[in-house]
């Protein structure tokens, strides 16, 4: 099962580790008494951890690699499965659908807020899922659309007390306005280049929010920002936090209705032909300027609702709530979840987002956690988690 | 009549390499017309200047479309020329990998359909039925290249001959007048060749569309062909019908010529 040869190397692998980790691992100084503390016993688990983790990563790449050999046309991930079978679909659905009835009424406050962030980033993926997943445009900057949002409902509140439910569908709109403007100067860029201009275009909003202190009120950002308007109803912080929960539901669902539309449409089609194939696509009458700015543009809609939905439930918001770091979160819920597959991109987000609130060892290490599980996912299910089913149609004819 | 295309002059420089030179082509309607030519003699890169993918240096590109006037290619965005009825295949088959065969074909029809963002997102009556009429017809192309078994395959799960077929249904359902074919049978067995073969006189014949193929199986490019062009070196340098190719000195030169090169 395991040959001589990788424990070989795993062998070596793990001595190369202990020398790589030995001043991180094992030497210790103690800057108070001025001496050095040599901890040996630290070498035995890096070796031993090294050497698991080597054998276990050749083993998983055997068996990949004797999976592909065998046909696997029809390894349609279960979900899929699932949701295309007349007699599952209904049940399916509906079991989902009660869950998320009632889990705000059966778990306390607590989970129910951390999994409206989660719900956030639903909408967040989904978005950027358009721009990435589907039209296979690398954009690192989507925490720029996510900001607009909320800063928008922030500033407008503040400034002339416009509610929520005006603030939503206005961020959306102005979502798609900076993504056509931002998709503009951006045209001729692909790839890489792309991936480092728009990851400038997110960083420059963070800039101008710290500085702009007249407009954004600095770092010190802005506070007390009300949750949604409730119609004069008056409702305790756990209510509220429950009526924010439905809310973020309702968008959630509406976002997937209509990515799901757009997916399966004459647009959708385009994003992903220029994905595939960039000169094939405009040889068959696509227009690339149109598709691309589409693609940014309706990505950035649901960003900017996001942002508004981010401010309101957190009431307090700042330029740091909207550094890189927040672009590659997204990006890896896109990328861990499956390119271009919403289902995947909803359970990347719930997996992404929620393990880290309920494991904090795991927390402190996000950022680690997620480049690690990015390269396994990247060399084991380059696919994603849930990956991407197109749609299939039956053929009838139509009366002239 | 006036030629449906018609190229004047044509010239692609890429620095200090001269790709075409001056080259004049003129197609007729109705016609299935071959550019032939050693490895590197300049006939994709004519496509590529036809189609808009490559800007030429030098010359005119124009065309005169059944019962439309005549009309000037320079300068257009490849998606324009498409729209004004001239599809492609490519050497290297470049399919959608990511979608399945009809929605490659579906793609095709992109170009002709209206349906738009708010259009996909509300789908009102008339966006349901241009979309149905959308799947409806790119069946009916598949059907007639004779891929319908395939419908809802992922494209890069196909043999390599049905990949190279549904090019060319991709590129019909863009409703083109001229069909350019980039060495169509490349990499196919004698028995799909020989389909290919039945094919391409099927279009032209049933079709409306006229045709012009790069190919090096002679014995296709003879069989087929009512005219055939001769580049070599970017240059043009015969033109007729295959019996008059066959016995062209200039032509045998050329191709001899390459030939000991490659010994
Ligand atoms: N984009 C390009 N840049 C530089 N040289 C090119 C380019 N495209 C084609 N060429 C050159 O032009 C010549 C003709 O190529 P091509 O048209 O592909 O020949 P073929 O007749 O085999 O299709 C070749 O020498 C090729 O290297
Ligand atoms: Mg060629």
């Amino acid at each position: 099962m395991i040959t001589k040869n990788e424990i070989k190397q795993s062998f070596f692998l793990s001595m190369w580790a202990i020398i790589l980790t030995f001043p991180l691992m094992v030497i210790k100084v103690n800057t108070i008494k001025n001496i050095v503390i040599f901890r040996w016993w630290n070498i035995l688990y890096v070796a031993i951890g090294a050497f698991v983790a080597s054998l276990l990563w050749n083993y998983l790449l055997r068996r990949k690699e004797e999976g592909a050999k065998k046909d696997t046309k029809d390894s349609i991930p279960i979900v899929h499965r699932l949701l295309q079978n007349q007699k599952f679909r209904l049940p399916f659905l509906a079991t989902i659908g009660v869950i998320a009835l009632v889990y705000p009424f059966v778990t306390p406050m607590y989970h129910t807020s951390i999994m409206i962030s989660a719900l956030v980033y639903v909408i967040l993926g989904l978005g950027l899922n358009i721009v990435v997943g589907l039209a296979g445009l690398l954009d690192l900057g989507y925490v720029f659309f996510y900001a607009i949002g909320a800063y928008a409902y922030a500033l407008l509140n503040l400034h002339f007390g416009i509610s929520f439910w005006i603030v939503l569908p206005l961020s959306a709109l102005l979502g798609a306005l900076f993504g056509t403007l931002l998709g503009y100067p951006v045209l001729r860029l692909r790839g890489d280049y792309l991936a480092i201009v728009t990851l400038g275009f997110g960083e420059i909003i963070r800039i101008v929010l710290e500085n702009w202190v007249e407009f954004s009120n600095g770092p010190r950002g802005i506070r007390n920002i009300p949750g949604p308007d409730s119609f004069g109803i008056e409702l305790t912080q756990h209510q509220s936090v429950i009526y924010i929960y439905f809310i973020i539901i309702a968008v959630c669902l509406i976002t997937i209705f209509f990515v799901q539309r757009l997916e399966n449409s004459r647009i959708g089609r385009a994003w992903i032909a220029m994905r595939d194939d960039e000169i094939a696509c405009q040889a068959m009458g696509i227009d690339k300027t149109k598709t691309k700015l589409t693609a940014f543009a309706l990505g950035a809609t649901w960003a900017g609702l996001a942002g508004v939905i981010f401010a309101a439930k957190t009431s307090y918001i700042n330029p740091m709530s909207f550094t890189i770091w927040e672009s590659i979160t997204i990006l890896c819920v896109v990328v861990i979840g499956g390119m271009g597959s919403a289902v995947g991109v909803i359970a990347g987000a719930l997996v992404l987002i929620l393990l880290p609130e309920y494991l904090r060892a795991v927390a402190e290490y996000r950022m680690l956690v997620f480049g690690a599980l990015q390269v396994v996912v990247m060399v084991f299910k380059p696919e994603g988690l849930i990956e991407a089913v197109r749609k299939t149609y039956k053929y009838k004819k139509i009366k002239e | 009549m006036e030629p449906i295309l018609n190229i004047k002059n044509l010239t692609m420089k890429f620095g200090g390499l001269t790709a075409l030179n001056s080259v004049d082509i003129a197609i007729k309607k109705g016609e299935i017309a071959a550019l032939i030519g050693p490895n590197g003699a300049g006939k994709t890169t004519l496509f590529n200047c036809i189609t808009g993918i490559y800007e030429p240096t030098e010359g005119d590109v124009q065309i005169t479309p059944p019962g439309k006037p005549t009309d000037s290619l320079n300068g257009l965005k490849p998606n324009i020329v498409t729209e004004r009825g001239l599809a492609r295949t490519f050497q290297n088959i470049r399919l959608f990998h990511g979608m399945t065969v009809l929605e490659n074909v579906m793609i095709g029809r992109h170009c002709r359909l209206k349906s738009g963002i708010l259009g996909a997102m509300f789908k009102p009556k008339s966006q349901k039925l241009e979309e149905q009429q959308a799947v409806a017809d790119s069946y009916e192309i598949l059907e007639k290249i004779g891929l319908e078994q395939f419908v809802n395959e992922m494209a890069i799960n196909l043999p390599y001959g049905a990949q190279r077929r549904l090019e060319i249904a991709r590129a019909l359902a863009t409703n083109p007048f001229l069909l350019l074919l980039d060495e169509p049978a490349a990499g196919m067995n004698p028995q799909e060749t020989k389909e290919l073969d039945d094919l391409i006189i099927w279009l032209r014949d049933n079709e409306n569309v006229s045709i012009l193929l790069i190919e090096h199986d002679m014995k296709l490019v003879m069989s087929l062909s009512d005219n055939i062009h001769v580049v070599d070196y970017g240059k043009k340098i015969a033109e007729g019908t295959a019996l008059e190719i066959k016995n062209n000195p200039i032509v045998i030169k050329a191709y001899l010529g390459d030939e000991s090169e490659d010994a």
